[in-house]
């Protein structure tokens, strides 16, 4: 019963929520219609921009343009390899130091400095190491983004219930089995925590490295774009990057619902 | 062994495999300098007027786009947060507008804007308002409800809710805000003037091409890679800094709570 109504009460949530939204791209309508300014195309321009370049293809290909496949297809391969890389690494790391306070110590400082560099700074110094291209996209998203992996894994692995170390203990399960076992389940909350961040901050970091040093990719388009001021070719970049934000937070929540729904429940069973 | 020594020890070790990496020549020397170069790059980056000025003008154009931030985000988040209605029908579109990657935003800045210290200071503040915002929203929504019925009772006038309950219950979480705001907005900042690009030196101080012209112009225009790689870390430094100070400020003044709660 409780459930059929929290249900009902969810569905006039979300529907609530894209009617304003609605409205609000109406009023956008509206308002750039009346102010007629050059770098505000109307909404329904960039929609209709956003067709031309990426949706008016064959019927035979779903209606998608090859730009979808040059553009749109690479920097997704980027991103999500860049995030998925920056995450194997940050929580294969963040384990082993999480459960090793004297480890910890001798790289603390190096890695509270490094994560302190504002990833964009160092696009300059990899475009001489790498040259253009993919390999120094991954390089900048992989250091961009896996702080926040690597300490929520530490902070995870670190604050292990001291009950179930004691436990395990008795088991003598090996080093790696205990890591893998017992700390990273106890840890996933806190490192989708931090994959959450990372995926916003590899997005960013995705577009920019495009924007300085690319051949392909939504970024290059954006530039290809602005050379030729055509406004409402940046804008459709913009809604575009907007969207796949938007999307990849809503599948990242989805599966993190899957895998750490016991925590969540186990939270709200307690009443925190 | 103390901790601290620990640290030393480990920092040291690393600079010390960096060096003999960069003198063994597994890498090019130009490309990858070793530390002791940078170093003296450093010191003399340190004693030059022209950088001090480019690291001026990034630091306060951070500082002032972060501020601007602050004053449009914590009144808006108070007021979403305490009109319920409002505040959903604003959440509905915060929750569009965020995912926007505010750096997609530079292409058309520059050309609207052009170079001016406009463009990196309000693409920062566009940026930095979604976390200061979010956060304060979550805690105006989240102060104990018996805290507001035992200050009601006490007959408390509407400013006075505000000044003595609301804010000093909401700050910690702010500054957390603000905390992750800081940094958003200095890759905004050095973002814009790596893309942005070279300094003009009759520029005013916030129209020089910053830390992130520096760099740009060191490494893709000079190919001097020990000059990009100093600058470098001096945005780190910075960066370093910046949240030495807010981690200080959270300690010192905002110690009831440490304001992790509503993250």
């Amino acid at each position: 019963m409780t459930t059929v109504v929290s249900r009902r009460r969810r569905v006039v949530e979300i529907t609530g929520k894209w009617v304003v939204f609605a409205l609000f791209v109406a009023a956008w309508q509206v308002a750039t219609e009346l102010a007629e300014a050059p770098y505000f195309p109307t909404p329904v321009t960039i929609g209709r921009t956003m067709v031309d370049l990426w949706l008016s293809g064959p019927a035979a290909h779903l209606f998608l343009t090859d730009a979808v496949g040059t553009q749109i297809v690479p920097s997704l391969l980027r991103l999500l390899g860049g995030w998925a890389a920056a995450g194997a690494i940050g929580i294969v790391v963040g384990l082993i130091l999480g459960r090793s306070g004297k480890a910890y110590d001798y790289v603390s400082p190096t890695i509270s400095f490094l994560r302190s560099i504002p990833p964009p700074a160092l696009l300059p110094v990899f475009l001489v190491l790498f040259h253009i291209g993919t390999e120094m996209q991954l390089a900048t998203i992989i250091f961009g983004v896996i702080w926040p992996v690597l300490l929520n894994t530490i902070d995870g692995a670190h604050t292990l219930d001291e009950t179930v170390v004691e436990t395990t203990r008795s088991m003598r399960l090996s080093r790696t089995r205990f890591l893998a076992t017992v700390v990273f389940p106890a840890a996933l909350p806190k490192i989708f925590a931090g994959l959450r961040v990372s995926l916003s901050l590899a997005l960013i970091l995705m577009v920019i490295s495009e924007l300085v040093g690319s051949t392909n990719g939504i970024g290059y388009q954006m530039i290809l774009a602005q050379r030729n001021f055509a406004i409402a070719e940046m804008w459709a970049g913009i809604v575009l990057l907007g969207i796949l934000g938007y999307v990849l937070n809503v599948l990242l929540l989805a599966v993190q619902n899957q895998v750490i729904g016991w925590h969540i429940r186990s939270k709200s069973l307690t009443g925190r | 062994m103390s901790r601290l020594l620990r640290n030393i020890i480990g920092t040291v070790g690393v600079l010390a495999l960096c060096e003999l990496v960069g003198r063994s020549g597994l890498v090019n020397p130009n490309q990858l300098p070793p530390p002791s170069v940078i170093g003296a790059r450093l010191v003399e980056l340190f004693n030059d007027y022209e950088f001090s000025l480019d690291v001026v003008s990034t630091v306060l154009s951070w500082a002032i786009a972060l501020g601007i931030a602050v004053l449009i985000a914590v009144p808006l988040g108070v007021l979403f947060g305490s009109v319920p209605l409002v505040g959903s029908a604003a959440s509905a579109i915060v929750e569009f507008l965020r995912p926007i990657p505010s750096v997609a935003m530079i292409p058309l800045a520059l050309v609207a804007l052009g170079g001016a210290a406009e463009t990196k200071i309000w693409l920062a503040v566009f940026g930095a308002v979604w976390p200061i915002l979010f956060n304060t929203v979550h805690a105006v929504s989240d102060i104990d409800p018996v805290q507001i019925n035992t200050a009601k009772a006490f007959n408390l006038t509407r400013r006075q809710m505000l000044t003595a309950v609301k804010l000093p219950s909401i700050a910690p979480f702010v500054l957390t805000g603000i905390r992750v705001s800081g940094s958003i907005a200095l890759i905004l900042v050095v973002s814009t003037e790596v893309l942005a690009g070279g300094s003009s030196a009759s520029a005013t101080i916030l129209e020089r091409g910053g830390l992130g012209g520096f760099i740009t112009d060191a490494g893709t225009g000079g190919a001097r890679m020990d000059l990009a790689i100093a600058g470098t870390f001096v945005a780190g430094l910075i960066g370093f800094v910046i949240n030495i100070v807010f981690v200080a400020v959270q300690r010192r003044w905002v110690n009831w709570s440490d304001g992790d709660r509503a993250r």
